[in-house]
């Protein structure tokens, strides 16, 4: 019944299941040339303004970020090595690291997930590894973490009951509607997409993929989500960070 | 009374003389249309409605926009470097907010 | 249709008065007739005019469009207007431009919303009267909201 469903919806859009092992590349290479020339030009990509924001929220505070930090382009190459497991056994992506210092450092309370804030500092301190190649660690701690992850990918769910791979391998450069389908890799998050006309991260786009298979979403900020970012950078091993990213 | 807003403007360092140079612009606001439908909460559109740029004393470009300009409103044009100074940008907001940014530009 | 509404940064969210806005709604303006008043009489010219669009649009909410218009822009003969229609959005002036002399190239760009595939119409106003006109076709594969239902 299930997989009924979710065959009829493949055929129903013009996919077909390969049965080649996709190589996996960076999402950049799946935009239109047009999104790809404005996602490389800061004059012309909206998401910079967010980098903006959190570059001014970086010199704000009380300690701000820059009096322990030192200036933001010290920030360079930290997102290429997040999620990343924290001293006290957590696994934290780069949100969650920012909300610890908001807490235990400035003393405040969170910012929230996906707040204005939040997202802002996010895009300005990843961009700052645009460019670099990511490398989590995925051994000791983080292992347990990272077949979680793997776990969650490689299972069916929803009521079309498809994983994340029967669209983001087998099908990756296909088109769903009106997009061409990616490897599912979060390299280029937080982003602006044209569909929300504003920066969102990470968990927001994979709240969006449950929703498209019909299956229980976590909530923003989850440690599902975490785990599975994990995975998804993982995957992306090698590739560059690309946010902010321009998507559609 | 003009409020500060987040905005990118791309121009030139500088510029020769006579010279026509491209300026880019983007500017975070929503671009809020009205929404008036049966079982929504009402809200009034507030959008940027007028962008006015001033360079070496007179209005160089002017644009006024519709709800139908995309969020996060973007636009270029060009103008003909004449003197050193500043280029001001004034967005007029619904509601009669005004909102200013300056870039300079250096001409030899 | 945005799940988060924020406040902007550094933003007077106080001085904004929203019930100065309300005056702005639809203003039941037909495209027609948005050509017809801003032609005012005068018969249009079918050349000049170079609009630059993607001819497939990824998402109506943000799609480029550039116009160029062949003039001097010289003080005797330049544009000074450049209009900005859209046949099938709730409000046929998507928008206007003035420039002058100073522009040096009657050449701009901007991001305008779709609700859907559709025809753009240019029409550009000069210094000597005349109008000159330019249509483009776009397809928009998913249409933006654009009356906020
Ligand atoms: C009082 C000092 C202090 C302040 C203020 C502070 N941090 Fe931190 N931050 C730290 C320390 C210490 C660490 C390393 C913690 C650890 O390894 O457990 C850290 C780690 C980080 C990291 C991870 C760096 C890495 O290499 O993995 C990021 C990103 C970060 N902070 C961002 C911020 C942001 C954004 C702010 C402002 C909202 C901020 N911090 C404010 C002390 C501070
Ligand atoms: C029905 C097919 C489908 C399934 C199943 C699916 N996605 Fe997606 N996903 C898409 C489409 C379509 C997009 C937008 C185009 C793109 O970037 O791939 C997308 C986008 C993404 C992106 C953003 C990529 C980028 O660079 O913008 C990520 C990350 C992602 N998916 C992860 C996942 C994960 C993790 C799962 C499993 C929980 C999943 N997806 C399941 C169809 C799917």
């Amino acid at each position: 019944m299930k997989r009924a469903a979710s065959l009829a919806l493949l055929a129903g859009l013009g996919l077909a299941a390969l049965a080649v092992a996709a190589e996996v590349r960076p999402p950049q290479d799946y935009l239109s040339p047009a999104l790809r020339a404005q996602q490389d030009d800061p004059s012309r990509h909206p998401g910079w303004l967010w980098v903006d924001e959190g570059e001014a929220l970086w010199r704000r505070g009380d300690p701000s970020c820059q009096s322990c930090h030192g200036d933001i382009a010290g920030m360079a190459g930290v997102a290429a090595r997040y999620p990343a497991v924290a001293q006290d056994g957590a696994l934290l992506n780069l949100e969650g690291r920012i909300e610890r210092c908001r807490t235990r450092h400035q003393g405040q309370p969170e910012f929230g997930y996906e707040s204005e804030a939040l997202l802002s500092l996010t895009t300005a301190v990843a961009s700052r590894s645009r460019g670099l190649p990511m490398s989590v660690a995925v051994g000791g701690p983080a292992a347990a973490f990272l077949e979680q992850g793997r776990t969650l990918h490689e299972t069916r769910q929803g009521q079309l009951n498809l994983a994340c791979g029967q669209c983001h391998d087998d099908n990756a450069g296909r088109r769903l509607r009106g997009d061409v389908i990616s490897n599912g890799l979060g390299t280029g998050f937080p982003a602006y997409r044209l569909e929300w006309n504003e920066v969102g991260s990470l968990h927001r786009r994979l709240r969006a993929c449950q929703l498209g298979v019909r299956a229980t979403q976590f909530e923003l900020g989850a440690p599902e989500y975490t785990a599975l970012e994990l995975f998804l950078a993982h995957r992306a091993r090698g590739l560059p960070v690309e946010a902010p990213g321009l998507r559609r | 009374m003009a409020e500060n807003i987040l905005a990118r403007i791309t121009l030139p360092e500088q510029a020769r003389k006579g010279e026509v140079v491209t300026v880019r612009v983007i500017v975070r606001h929503p671009m809020e249309r009205a929404v008036d439908a049966p079982g929504l909460r009402p809200v009034p559109r507030k959008i940027l409605h007028t962008l006015r740029v001033t360079y070496a004393g007179a209005e160089v470009f002017r644009m006024e926009m519709s709800p139908g300009i995309a969020a996060n409103p973007y636009v270029e044009f060009t103008t003909v470097a004449v003197e050193s100074g500043a280029m001001v940008f004034e967005w007029q907001e619904d509601g009669g907010t005004v909102y200013r940014r300056e870039a300079r530009l250096e001409v030899e | 249709m945005s799940l988060h509404r924020r406040t902007l940064l550094a933003l007077p969210l106080a001085a904004a008065a929203a019930g100065g806005a309300a005056a702005q709604s639809v203003t039941g303006e037909s495209f027609a007739a948005a050509e017809r008043a801003i032609l005012a009489g005068r018969t249009p010219v079918a050349e000049g005019v170079t609009i630059a669009m993607p001819p497939l649009s990824e998402n109506g909410n943000a799609v480029d469009l550039s116009v160029k218009v062949e003039s001097p822009m010289t003080a005797e003969d330049h544009v000074s207007a450049i209009h900005i229609l859209s046949e099938l959005n709730p409000f046929p002036r998507v928008a206007h431009f003035a420039l002058s002399p100073r522009a040096g190239r009657a050449e701009v760009t901007t991001r305008i919303r779709l609700a859907t595939t559709q025809s753009i119409v240019v029409l550009a106003e000069t210094s000597t009267g005349r109008v000159h006109r330019g249509t483009r076709e776009v397809i928009v594969i998913l249409g933006a909201c654009v009356d906020g239902g």
